[in-house]
């Protein structure tokens, strides 16, 4: 109704009403268009120009030529690091930390988010905010004194945490964990309450609505959930930086710049390549996952 | 197949008490239907028996045995929900199997099973669609599918057709009423729609704020309603009161409707009404018994000359509005009679099919 008030106030004669609606579309199709390709652009030149980099050698890199073309195309950085067996290493402890990350908190999240959205129980609504807050409190804020209380148990035990691989697969999950049972708490909560207690009435118990129902029908925020704890375990730097020392320890993001960058020498090339082969994981999960992304999963439970 | 009994139930929300002491016996095979406005407590009351809400107070018994804190899961009982509650990611045979292959029967067993369930309710062509592929009618049929191969003690129904159009929800009526003719198992059913509630049931619970105010037949509610509320929520459309008077007319008495209507009390309800001779009372008179004035040879007719104020043409019948008492007031009249807005129409009121209603509790006398 607004729209074709206004439409009538701009456009004058009656017979132009409809044609006013399709031109205001029309503009803020426009509109939404440029936005679009100034984001597109903002985002995918820093990759670009890390492309065009990763193919250039040293000595072109440094040298006073136009940096957005490639005079003497080379492979020789890719070759280099993938054949290198530290990078390889770098991958690797990458690759197992955040897929054991990812089923580490899959396995803490989904049960309590569940336990969360549908088990009333005294506390749980305190306790899902709670859960919530823990996610606020920065890494930055946390890593000195969780290498604290790593040194303090190593007194205490004997047993050293500090510079090992699989010590992150004990911290990531306070980055993840509070997050995805955040993301599982909404989406079980939007499953109709019908729903489970259909389940409880076919004789299920708990788990079996748990597994058979509701990770069924909240897969889309099973999906959403893993991305972003494969992205975060993929992508996190202060704590590996931090826990890990010795190369063969170390993730891919730390050791791209611990190694890739001696003193002030930066070897430009290969850290392009490094960071470029790194981001792929990430894209090809992604691209994975989307296909089974379908939203609107739940149509047809009830009547919606 | 089992018999299922109330003893005293009650619901308490925190501090909130919605049912207030229940009792209810339903028989083997029986179909009962819990009917009342929205916020009776009915489908607490129904929610109770599937094991779905606590017990406050009371017992819940099957067969006999108390079943006040058996899980749902055991109570072997089927529910079919408002909003169909399908599981979503199951094709229309997984959706209808579940509960058996939860509780590990054989895979011949459950075909079988799934197939004589989806022949009795003409869904056979559906058991590969996923719900989404169904229209509200199907999905509807599905969930009562679900219901009916699990082969349970009781089926509960919590307002299964409310979600479908008019013409769907006649058809799904008659559809469960078939269905429950041939399976024989003992019914709860939920409405809050008065026509399912007399069209289904054996016998109907008509429940108000947590109470129940009638047990009984039907034809038993819709004659000889117990109070106010079922005389007024039984019956479409709804029974007219009409505030009047009880007076002693020499031996007999009579009902006085304002200035202008007066007429004696039938000779055999004149000893069950004297009590109350001399008391403001209501007279309640359902609109097929308040027709034009047409010769029929009952005898209990009184006469009066009613200003007609709107008509509603029905094709077979005449619904006529008008005020009697300060009261409005309808009638059914034959489309012949002639009603006409804004003129008098000669009515008559069938006597033997009046009832008096006492102002303060409520009670049909």
């Amino acid at each position: 109704m607004t729209a074709t008030g206004i439409a009538i106030g701009r456009g004058g004669p009656a017979r132009h009403r409809y044609g006013s609606i399709s031109r205001d579309r029309k503009w803020a199709l426009r509109w939404s268009y440029f936005f679009l390709v100034l984001f597109a652009i903002f985002f995918l030149t820093p990759p670009l120009y890390m492309f065009i980099t990763s193919l250039k050698t040293s000595n072109e890199i440094s040298a006073a030529t136009n940096p957005w073309w490639v005079y003497n195309p080379t492979l020789s950085n890719y070759i280099e690091l993938l054949t290198s067996s530290t990078y390889i290493t770098f991958f690797r402890n990458s690759a197992i930390v955040s897929i054991s990350v990812v089923c580490i908190t899959m396995i803490i999240s989904v049960p309590a988010a569940f336990a969360l959205a549908r088990m009333r129980f005294w506390g749980s609504a305190v306790l899902a905010t709670g859960v919530f807050l823990t996610y606020l409190v920065p890494d930055s804020l946390l890593f000195i004194p969780l290498f604290k209380m790593f040194a303090v148990f190593n007194d205490l035990t004997g047993i050293q945490l500090i510079n090992k691989w699989w010590v992150l697969l004990i911290v990531y999950p306070t980055l993840t964990v509070p997050f995805c049972t955040w993301i599982m708490i909404g989406y079980f909560a939007s499953i109709p309450k019908e729903l489970d207690e259909a389940a409880l009435m076919d004789g299920a118990n708990y788990r079996q609505i748990l597994l058979k129902i509701f990770i069924p029908v909240a897969l889309p925020g099973l999906i959403a959930a893993t991305i972003f704890a494969f992205t975060v375990s993929w992508a996190q730097f202060l704590y590996p930086l931090a826990f890990t020392t010795s190369p063969d320890q170390l993730v891919l993001p730390v050791g791209i710049i611990t190694t890739l960058i001696r003193g002030d020498v930066y070897n430009w090339g290969q850290i392009m390549t490094g960071a470029l082969l790194g981001a792929a994981p990430p894209l090809i999960i992604y691209a994975f996952l989307m296909d089974y992304y379908i939203a609107g999963l739940t149509a047809g439970a009830t009547k919606g | 197949m089992a018999q299922v009994s109330l003893r005293k139930v009650v619901k308490r929300f925190e501090s909130i008490q919605v049912v207030h002491g229940i009792d209810l016996e339903i028989a083997d095979s029986e179909f009962v239907v819990l009917v009342g406005p929205s916020g009776c407590g009915k489908s607490t009351t129904l929610r109770m028996i599937a094991g779905l809400e606590e017990v406050s107070d009371g017992e819940i018994a099957v067969d006999g045995d108390v079943v006040n804190d058996v899980p749902p899961k055991d109570r072997d009982m089927a529910m079919v929900f408002q909003n169909y509650a399908l599981y979503p990611h199951m094709t229309v045979f997984e959706n209808m199997s579940f509960g058996l292959r939860l509780k590990k029967f054989p895979k011949d067993e459950i075909k079988r099973r799934v197939e004589e369930a989806a022949r009795i309710l003409d869904i056979t062509d559906l058991l590969d669609r996923k719900p989404r592929q169904l229209s509200g009618g199907q999905r509807q049929r599905v969930a009562m599918g679900r219901a009916i191969v699990r082969n349970p003690k009781v089926f509960l129904f919590d307002e299964p057709l409310s979600n479908l159009d008019a013409k769907l929800r006649v058809q799904m009526r008659t559809e469960i009423k078939r269905v429950h003719q041939k399976v024989r198992t003992t019914t709860v059913y939920v409405t809050h729609d008065q026509v399912e509630a007399m069209t289904l049931a054996d016998r109907v619970v008509v429940m108000n704020k947590g109470r129940i105010e009638q047990i009984g037949a039907p034809n038993l509610l819709y004659h000889q309603p117990a109070t106010r509320f079922v005389a007024g929520f039984i019956g479409s459309p709804a029974m007219n009161f009409i505030p009047c008077t009880l007076e002693q007319a020499g031996e007999g008495l009579s009902v006085r409707l304002g200035e202008r209507v007066s007429f004696p009390v039938p000779a055999e309800r004149v000893a069950r009404y004297r009590p109350h001779a001399g008391k403001a009372l209501t007279f309640g008179i359902r609109p097929e018994h308040l027709t034009d004035a047409k010769p029929n040879g009952s005898k209990n007719l009184t006469l009066f000359d009613a200003g007609i104020e709107v008509v509603e043409p029905m094709g077979h019948e005449t619904m006529v509005f008008f005020t009697v008492n300060g009261a409005e007031v309808c009638g059914r009249c034959d489309p012949n009679a002639g009603a006409r807005t804004g003129s008098p129409l000669k009515m008559a009121i069938h006597l033997d099919h009046m009832h008096l209603i006492e102002n303060e509790s409520g009670k049909v006398l």
